[in-house]
This record gives structure tokens, C-alpha cells and sequence, in this order.
């Protein structure tokens, strides 16, 4: 039994990860055409690095990533404290709320923020990306909040009532620390689903801004060059680097906190 | 103690700005915006009628989103099966047989979750085009084909979807079978039980749940994806998504588009409200 869940894992795993392996492995290929392999070569990174068509949407969605993960991180704090400690409306409305970006298909969420943004008059582009990044992230940072919170002992925050702390003071010294590596992993989570995000950006970016997955898909719509591979398995490896050390971080700040 | 229940102003200014800004009012919008015209150059104006509705009954263009509609539910359906079929026994083997491994080999599978599925997607490009590494293989092994014949059709639009899911679906069934109680399977082969028998009296009830949480993980998004059929399938056939897209994008046909994406919110909505019902019912706590 044990060798045949083995067995199985590992055609589970290959099925997995040996198309990303062929990628990586054919970004290093002389070939200009086919996935035949030439030799080995690192003229398609070269020519990657000084492509300012790929350049700009790199930095264009890290900044997007970045300020998504910092303003869903506070909004989704806000979201999973009413879901936890707010009274019978906040907290039915808000969890109630919390699973919609979630549970419904991102295409939905994309064309509904698209019809919203055209009616109202707000302009396309960088801005209503990052608030469509945003719609979803606030939804993922409250689902962790309030996970995290629900756990947590309200008698201490009724502690410090009693002791003569108001709301405000109440929330950063008592509410805030205990849910510190939350927002951390929260943030990352963020993070890693704006930067890779294709869809929302897709429909709200207007004709202004190009994320750098909305560059791929017109790299791979319209003429593979080898140096789509190149781009493709430098932001796998990136990615598997990020989530590898993330994980690891976030094991240690456990193990700390067991301690 | 009072004032415990009502949050700080700043914090119930951002949760309300998020909740009605950003999901309630766009959503109720495109509610409103399916029962508007389109003008004549794309935009909408707010006469109201039904005939975007009513255009599914149509007999051209009705015909065609009805199957539209049941290719993406063909597809989210076999997709969902195929992944808790491989899921399954992966979730098995990693919560009672893998040992040490666990944890290292849980993380090896949710990598692949955090990278990027476009990317992911265009990974099979290597492997299925003609001049693919398969297509090396076969010849290598002295098959004289001249094209593998999956890119571009339906046959990959599968492939890629099961592929790109699976994670939601291991995940959620390895985080279900985890809970389960070893006293219970303990209890099971004390009195008597064999592996099968405990299998399938004790450990697949209690993962029904899981299976249920992981089902509707994989099938929603599934009816709604439109970038995978476009990829793999070279846009050959048309999903729900594709459709939208469309009509959003390319045809600026907004009203029918919301009208489209009405339906087929309706249908998530029946989906999780028999999901629920079951629920309450046969199914114990199953986390929707």
C-alpha cells in the first residue's frame, strides 16, 4: 500500500511540475524555433534584460502587488474585526460580504468593478487595478483575520476596557499584536495573487497600463519568442524562491511562538 | 464592555468603504446594467428592458449561449471529478502513509498553487506542440506521427484545467482527512475491520465533507475561466468565459454581457444553495 501511494505521488508530482521543468530547461536553448535542444545558451536572458517591453510591466505590477498587499492588509484587518467583534449587522453583512469576491468566478468580479468604474467616471488604469487587486485581497486578509481572531481571548481585550484603555488604544495594543503574523502571511498572499494576477487587471486595466501577466498573455496571443521562456522561468524560479522562503519563515515565527 | 461591538470609526469606515465600493454596489450594478440597452456605438444607457434576457430564447443566438452553458458545465464537472480522483488517493497516502515526508511533500504540492497559472498554462506548450518533447519521445520510440493532435483542441482545455485545479483540490481533501480522528480507524480495526472496510465505512464518510469543500473550490471557478480554453484550446471553443469576454471586450455588447454573467451567477447561487441544503441535512459541517 505504502509503495503504491508512493509510487502514485510521484506521478502525481511529475504531472505536476515536469512541464514547468521543460520550460525552465528550454529557456536555456540555442533553438530559436522548436523545443529541439541546440546547446546551451544565455542569449535569451540577455536579450530579456534589455527589453524595456518587459521591464516596465515587471515594475509596473510589483508596485501594483505591493500597495494591493498594504491596503488589503488594513481593510481586510477592518473586515475580519467587524466579523468577529462587531455587532449582529457588521458582523452578518461583513461575513456575508467576505465570501463573495472568494466564492465567485474572478471574471464576474472583473466585469462587475469594470461597469462600476465606466458608470461612475473613474478613470482606467493603474489605479482601478489596484482597487480590483484590492476587492479580492481585503476578502483573503479577512478570512485569515477572522480565523485568527476567533481564536483569540476577548476577556483580554474586555481586560483592557476594564483597565481604562478606550476603543482606539484597545485595538492597536491588544488587538493588533496578537494578529501580527496574520498580516504578514496575509500580505504575502496578497502579494503573490496581485502579482500573478491576469483576469481583473485584464478587464480594468483600460488601454494605459500593462501588468506583467497581461505582457505575457500578449507574448503568447501574438508570437513565441524564446525569450517568453526566459521571462516564464525567471518568475517561476522567483516565485518558487518566495513562497520557499516564505514558508520557512512563517514555520520559524511558529516554532517561536511554541516556545 | 459596551463599546466592544462597535469598532473603532476607522475600522468600520474601511470595512464599509470596501464592502459597498468595491463588491456590493459594482455587483448590484451589473444587476441593474443587464436590464439596460446598449447604444448604438457600445455604452449603455438606462432604458430599461428584458430582451437581454430574453434573447436565450432566441433560437440562434439562444442556442448558442445554451451551449455555451453546458460546455462550461461539461467542463467545470469533469474537471471537478478528475481532480478529486487524483486528489483523493494523493490525500490518503500523505495523511496516513508518508511518515517524515508530510509536511515537505504537502508544500511540494502547493507550490505550483502560488505560481503563476498563465505561466503554468503555457508550460504544456513544450511538451504537446508538434515539435514538443512527447512528440521527440514518439519518434524516438519509432511512431510515425504527424501531429499529436491535443493543442488547440479540447483535449488540452482538459489537461490544463485539471492541471491548474488540482492544488485547490488536494488541499482542501488533505486538510479534511487530516482531522480525522485515528481513534476512530483505530477503533475500526480493533473490532474487526480490514483496510477497505474501514476505508469505506469510517474514512470516506468522514472526508465527504472535504470532498464537498474541495468540489465546489474547483467546479465555481472552473465555470467562469476563460484564459485556459483560450491558451490551450487557441480560442477553438467557446466557454462561459470566453463568451463574457467577448461580449465585454470585443463585441461592447455590456447590457447582454450582464445579462449573461446573470445567469450564470444564478446558476453558481442554485449550486450553493442545494450545496447548503445537503449540508444542514446528510452532511454534517461541511466548511462552504
Amino acid at each position: 500500500m505504502k509503495w503504491l501511494g508512493a509510487l502514485f505521488s510521484i506521478f502525481l508530482f511529475s504531472f505536476l511540475y515536469l512541464p514547468m521543468l521543460v520550460l525552465v530547461v528550454l529557456s536555456f536553448n540555442e533553438a530559436k524555433r522548436g523545443s529541439a535542444w541546440l546547446g546551451f545558451s544565455w542569449k535569451w536572458y540577455e536579450r530579456l534584460f534589455h527589453n524595456p517591453d518587459l521591464i516596465n510591466p515587471f515594475f509596473t505590477s510589483l508596485e501594483i502587488a505591493l500597495s494591493s498587499a498594504v491596503l488589503s492588509a488594513f481593510l481586510g484587518l477592518c473586515v475580519g474585526y467587524l466579523i468577529v467583534r462587531g455587532g449582529k449587522f457588521n458582523r452578518e453583512a461583513m461575513s456575508w460580504a467576505s465570501y463573495l469576491p472568494i466564492m465567485l468566478p474572478e471574471i464576474v468580479l472583473g466585469l462587475s468593478l469594470l461597469s462600476f468604474f465606466v458608470w461612475i467616471g473613474f478613470p482606467l488604469g493603474r489605479m482601478s487595478v489596484l482597487l480590483g487587486h484590492v476587492a479580492f485581497g481585503t476578502a483573503y486578509v479577512a478570512v485569515l483575520v477572522r480565523a485568527r481572531l476567533s481564536q483569540a481571548d476577548p476577556l483580554l481585550e474586555d481586560a483592557a476596557y476594564d483597565l481604562g484603555s478606550n476603543r482606539r488604544k484597545t485595538f492597536i495594543k491588544v488587538v493588533l499584536p496578537q494578529l501580527t503574523t496574520t498580516l504578514i502571511s496575509g500580505m504575502m498572499m496578497v502579494f503573490t495573487l496581485s502579482f500573478d494576477d491576469f483576469i481583473i487587471s485584464f478587464f480594468l486595466a483600460g488601454v494605459g497600463v500593462t501588468t506583467l501577466p497581461m505582457k505575457v498573455y500578449s507574448m503568447l496571443k501574438f508570437g513565441v519568442t524564446p525569450e517568453v521562456n526566459a521571462l516564464c522561468a525567471l518568475i517561476l524560479m522567483g516565485s518558487f524562491l518566495l513562497v520557499t522562503t516564505s514558508l520557512l519563515y512563517l514555520r520559524s515565527l511558529d516554532g517561536q511562538r511554541h516556545v | 464592555m459596551k463599546n466592544r461591538s462597535i469598532g473603532t470609526p476607522l475600522v468600520n469606515l474601511g470595512a464599509w468603504f470596501w464592502l459597498s465600493c468595491l463588491v456590493l454596489v459594482p455587483l448590484i450594478f451589473v444587476f441593474l446594467l443587464s436590464f439596460m440597452t446598449r447604444k448604438t456605438y457600445g455604452g449603455f444607457e438606462a432604458v430599461w428592458t428584458l430582451s437581454n434576457y430574453l434573447k436565450i430564447f432566441d433560437p440562434s443566438m439562444g442556442i448558442l449561449i445554451l451551449k455555451v452553458f453546458g460546455r462550461s458545465f461539461l467542463l467545470a464537472f469533469v474537471t471537478t471529478f478528475f481532480c478529486a480522483l487524483l486528489a483523493y488517493p494523493f490525500a490518503l497516502f500523505l495523511v496516513f502513509k508518508s511518515g517524515r515526508y508530510r509536511h515537505f511533500l504537502f508544500a511540494l504540492m502547493i507550490i505550483p498553487f502560488w505560481t503563476n497559472f498563465l505561466i503554468r498554462t503555457y508550460a504544456w506548450f513544450a511538451l504537446l506542440s508538434d515539435s514538443g518533447w512527447i512528440m521527440q519521445l514518439l519518434h524516438q520510440l519509432g511512431f510515425e506521427l504527424q501531429s499529436l493532435n491535443v493543442l488547440f483542441t479540447w483535449k488540452a482545455v482538459y489537461l490544463g484545467m485539471v492541471y491548474n485545479y488540482l492544488p485547490f483540490m488536494a488541499m482542501t481533501l488533505y486538510i479534511n482527512i487530516e482531522k480525522i480522528d485515528v481513534k476512530l480507524i483505530e477503533a475500526s480495526h480493533d473490532l474487526g475491520a480490514g483496510v477497505f472496510q474501514t476505508f469505506t465505512r469510517i474514512i470516506f464518510p468522514l472526508s465527504i465533507p472535504g470532498l464537498i469543500a474541495g468540489s465546489v473550490l474547483v467546479f465555481i471557478p472552473c465555470l467562469g475561466e476563460f484564459v485556459i480554453p483560450d491558451i490551450l484550446g487557441g480560442s477553438t471553443q467557446v466557454y462561459v468565459g470566453n463568451l463574457l469576454t467577448q461580449q465585454f471586450l470585443t463585441a461592447r455588447h455590456w447590457p447582454m454581457g450582464a445579462a449573461i454573467s446573470m445567469w450564470l451567477l444564478a446558476a453558481i447561487l442554485l449550486l450553493i444553495y442545494l450545496f447548503k441544503k445537503n449540508q444542514k441535512t446528510k452532511w454534517g459541517e461541511a466548511q462552504i
